[in-house]
């Protein structure tokens, strides 16, 4: 009754297929999917810390965290990503890349990327940080600094830019200015 | 009439109706736009103070309401310092009340204080109250209001709201987020229950150790109070 299409045909293993190549929105699938890779908790190459385990001092690394325990004292990932586990209770300060909270937080935070607090967090201590995602019944209590980057770091980031970037893209990167800049 | 006077609990949980859940409204605040003139002003005289003088010199702002996903990256992407301390949470998630001999429960202020507002002498340039005034319990209104004016610096400004006395015991509580510089967007917030309606010479009581102050009247039931210290 229906004509079979040929696309419908099985693929014999043996044939000789054409050199794939993806869409346009193909890319931005892969990006999306490899976008939330440093969210991802299950990755292979991050640690875990289980909600058993209690640590009083400092926890420092050199590689991604996920964190479900307590800790009281100090945390230093430098350039890594931390995950504090909706069961993760923090008493310290912490120094990160990037950090994303479903659990309890008492301390200063200073990431150099991003923020990103759940609907479960609650964070109580001082923010720095390039950027900030807050879900909507999240609790944060304390001061949120978003410091500037120098403009000459930004000039000369614009300037090592590829020539196909355009200027509007490489201005993006930078912090955005303050309200009286806009105008 | 009760709860003209108040209760000693600013949290009494009430069902609402699942349209009322999550309601979202649109408001146009001129209170809320002569708040952000004002900032826009320190903000100009922090920039040519930076001109003259490399310094590090920021806004300061104190947002009393709930943490707001809106309203912490509307001040901060401006380079504004913000803080947030959401006072409503605080009595939901804790008890103040004492216990005293013959069994009279009251509210332990000087807990309270000890446990928030720790904030500098002249700290703030300015101060988002929004309407907790109206939902926080009696004993803590005028002594937070007093605090409030040590924490902002001399010409620092404080936004707040009042209920009218059209506004009933259910009026619901809102959180504020900032979609433009005068316009609100009210979003129904957890179930606090409106304590007491200040009439304008209460207002002026209140905020009389201030400077000066000025009263917007909206349609709907909120008065907007900008205050000057």
């Amino acid at each position: 009754m229906w004509k079979s299409r040929p696309e419908d045909k099985p693929i014999s293993p043996n044939a000789v297929q054409p050199a794939f190549t993806p869409p346009p929105t193909t890319h931005s699938t892969v990006a999306l999917k490899e976008s939330p890779k440093s969210s991802d908790p299950f990755r292979a190459d991050v640690a875990h810390i289980g909600k058993s385990v209690l640590i009083k001092g400092e926890l420092s690394g050199s590689e991604d965290l996920y964190l479900d325990g307590e800790v009281e004292g100090s945390i230093d990932l430098c350039e890594h990503s931390l995950v504090i586990g909706p069961n993760g209770r923090i008493r310290a300060s912490i120094a990160a890349r990037e950090l994303v909270l479903h659990g309890r937080v008492e301390g200063n935070v200073h990431a150099t990327e991003r923020v990103e607090l759940k609907k479960s967090s609650t964070l109580m201590g001082d923010v720095s940080t390039q950027r900030i995602v807050i879900e909507d019944g999240a609790f944060f209590k304390g001061a949120i600094d978003i410091p500037k980057e120098p403009k000459n770091e930004v000039r000369k980031a614009a300037a090592s830019a590829p020539a196909h970037v355009s200027t509007p893209a490489a201005v993006s990167l930078a912090p955005q200015g303050s309200f009286l800049e806009q105008k | 009439m009760r709860w003209l006077r108040g209760t000693g609990e600013a949290q009494i949980p009430r069902r609402l109706p699942a349209s009322q859940l999550q309601q979202k409204i649109e408001r146009h605040s001129s209170g809320f736009a002569e708040f952000m003139r004002r900032i826009s002003g320190e903000e100009s005289r922090i920039a040519e103070a930076k001109l003259r003088v490399a310094s590090d010199e920021k806004l300061c702002i104190l947002d009393l309401g709930q943490t707001s996903p809106i309203n912490i990256p509307f001040f901060a992407q401006r380079g504004i310092r913000l803080y947030n301390e959401d006072i409503l949470r605080a009595f939901r998630e804790k008890t103040y009340m004492v216990q005293e001999e013959g069994g009279i429960e009251r509210l332990d202020v000087a807990k309270f204080f000890e446990e928030n507002f720790a904030y500098n002498e002249g700290q703030f340039d300015a101060i988002l109250c929004w309407d907790i005034a109206d939902y926080l319990p009696e004993p803590v209104v005028k002594p937070m209001i007093e605090k409030v004016h040590q924490m902002l610096k001399p010409g620092g400004t404080m936004l707040a709201f009042f209920h009218t006395k059209d506004a009933g015991p259910d009026a619901p509580y809102f959180r504020y987020n900032i979609e433009r510089h005068d316009t609100l967007e009210l979003v129904q917030g957890p179930s606090f229950r409106l304590q007491r309606v200040f009439n304008n010479r209460h207002v002026e009581n209140l905020f009389k150790s201030f400077a000066s102050l000025k009263f917007f009247l909206g349609r709907d039931q909120v008065r907007e109070v900008l205050v000057v210290r």
